[in-house]
């Protein structure tokens, strides 16, 4: 599969969502997102932001609309398929979703084992990146003994080591104190430069207005985009991750 | 060994710690049914053989003794001159007495009880002799003959032993069901408890192969577990019954003791019923996930 430059890398049309027979949560949601670019998505809590990133990361599927992720249509990719267009997007939960009985390095490892790397890159990129986010003496701590701001790296470094296409965060600074947030949104801008697509769920205003990327503003399950949209690419690099050290 | 790193905590959940233990006397409940049936397949082939192929004949005791012993006279010249009959011979009283002491008791009086004769005959091997000819032949010149050549009996005998064998073949298939009935249920229970770790599984693009490969791994390791020491432990016990079937030296229970072959066929139940569990829980993953996720 690749990607097409100009293509849209997601694209909702007139996207609705329901859970079960409660109200709509999402109501006609379109937009489309350039390959490479970057946007915050801004609302009050409840408004639908954790729903509509989990359409995204395929964890729901729409009441109605259509979805696609690297041109191709979710509703007619089969179960068997879905997994390789997974591997693509990299997800930082809300709730870290950390496997509790696994070591740190092991958690950051295992999207590298479900894609079938080898042992001894697993080894070197696992340790480069944890060291990188700091945590370079807490490769066999299990998440349960770590702090909350160093189980949230752990749970980045686990979203972002198989270098995902697209990177999608649910308040990933929502644990953690002003300076360590904005070095985590340093974090993803890095990335960005590398050309993945990054949005990020956020209400900390004063963070979004500073950086100053194009907003996803939902509310009461109504989407506007604010900004430009359709911010293009710089050309995606292949760069190591020594190249953001 | 067979396991690779699992990222799911599959070891520390309860149902781990007793499948094990019930496959084990699974394990152990299946070596002894097929140990019967091998035992019963070896007794009844060696009945057959044993017993076909031979005949014997019985005259019923007349008024007096000494026609009696023209009756025997004139079967024995009878049974000379037919071809197929390899050798015979004529149970003396001592022997017929020391049959029939369990019933008679070894009392003096038993000594006049008027006795059958009975005559032990080997045919030829291969020989087809036509039992009726010889039975109407001897009739005929001798009256109050009879000739039996166990077929009734034999053949009443190989049905017992058969409907045994099926029974024990029942208890197999049983055990096999049961086995996978459990593995189903523990799997099911393990993916529901491990839910939330299976989906982040899922969700980093893990394929349904991928979560079902650390089951199937767990089970087939869980299962071989199992199957070990449900070996050892009924072992011990088929050597105990060899070793009283051995004691009782009667010439009703023919050499029962298990072979090479045999003993390897019940070491390969464990390994059976290991890949039995194993691709139960693979098939039980890969329906659940389909539905779950
Ligand atoms: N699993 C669920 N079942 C039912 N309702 C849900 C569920 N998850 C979220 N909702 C509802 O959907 C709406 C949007 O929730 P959410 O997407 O979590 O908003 P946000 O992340 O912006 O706070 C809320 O009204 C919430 O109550
Ligand atoms: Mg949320």
């Amino acid at each position: 599969m690749t990607i097409d430059e100009n293509e849209a890398i997601v694209k909702f049309e007139n996207v609705g969502l329901r859970y079960g027979l409660g109200p709509e949560v999402l109501q006609d949601v379109t937009f489309s997102l350039a390959p490479g670019s970057f946007h915050f998505l801004v609302g009050p809590s409840g408004a639908g932001k954790s729903s509509l990133l989990k359409l995204i990361y395929l964890a729901l599927k729409p009441s109605r609309g259509l979805i696609s992720l690297f041109g191709r249509d979710i509703a007619t990719t089969s179960r068997r398929d879905l997994p390789p267009i997974r591997r693509r997007v990299g997800v930082v939960f809300q709730e870290f979703r950390l496997l509790n009985h696994l070591s740190a390095f092991d958690n950051v490892a295992l999207p590298l084992r479900i894609a079938g790397a080898k042992k001894s890159e697993i080894q070197k990129h696992v340790v480069e990146l944890l060291s990188w986010v700091g945590l370079k003496d807490h490769l066999d701590a299990r998440p349960p003994t770590l702090s909350g701001g160093q189980q949230q790296r752990v749970s980045i470094a686990r979203a972002v080591i198989a270098r995902p296409k697209i990177l999608l965060a649910d308040e990933p600074t929502g644990n953690v104190d002003d300076p360590m947030g904005m070095r985590l949104m340093h974090l993803f801008e890095e990335l960005n430069k590398l050309g993945t697509t990054v949005i990020i769920a956020t209400h900390n205003n004063m963070m979004v207005e500073k950086m100053g990327y194009p907003k996803m503003h939902l509310d009461e399950g109504w989407l506007e985009m604010v900004g430009d949209g359709s911010m293009s690419a710089p050309a995606p690099r292949q760069t190591d991750f020594e190249g953001l050290i | 060994m067979f396991a690779r790193r699992s990222d799911l905590p599959l070891d520390k959940d309860a149902l781990s710690r007793f499948l094990p233990w019930l496959i084990a006397f699974m394990v152990f409940l299946a070596v002894m049914a097929m140990a019967g049936v091998l035992v019963l397949n070896t007794v009844a082939a060696r009945w057959d053989r044993g017993v076909s192929g031979t005949l014997t004949v019985q005259i019923i005791p007349a008024e007096n003794a000494v026609d009696d012993d023209a009756r025997l006279q004139t079967v024995l010249k009878i049974l000379t001159e037919t071809p197929e009959i390899e050798r015979f011979e004529t149970l003396g009283d001592d022997k017929l007495l020391a049959l029939l002491e369990p019933w008679l008791g070894t009392s003096a009086g038993a000594k006049d009880l008027p006795l059958p004769r009975l005559v032990d005959v080997e045919l030829k091997s291969g020989a087809k002799l036509d039992i009726d000819a010889l039975s109407r032949r001897m009739e005929a010149r001798v009256p109050g003959v009879s000739i039996d050549d166990h077929s009734i009996w034999l053949n009443r005998l190989v049905r017992l032993i058969r409907t045994v064998e099926g029974l024990a073949s029942l208890v197999l298939v049983f055990i096999a069901l049961s086995t996978i009935g459990t593995v189903v249920f523990t799997t099911r229970t393990g993916l529901a408890l491990h839910r939330n770790a299976i989906e982040v599984l899922h969700f980093i693009g893990a394929q349904d192969s991928y979560v079902a490969a650390q089951f199937a791994s767990r089970a087939l390791t869980l299962g071989l577990k199992g199957g070990v020491i449900g070996l050892f432990l009924a072992v011990p016990s088929l050597l105990g019954i060899g070793v009283m079937a051995a004691k009782m030296e009667s010439g009703l229970l023919p050499d029962i003791t298990l072979g090479a072959v045999h003993w390897s066929a019940l070491a390969g139940l464990p390994i059976i019923v290991a890949l039995i569990a194993m691709l139960t829980a693979r098939i039980t993953v890969m329906k659940t996930l389909a539905r779950m996720l």
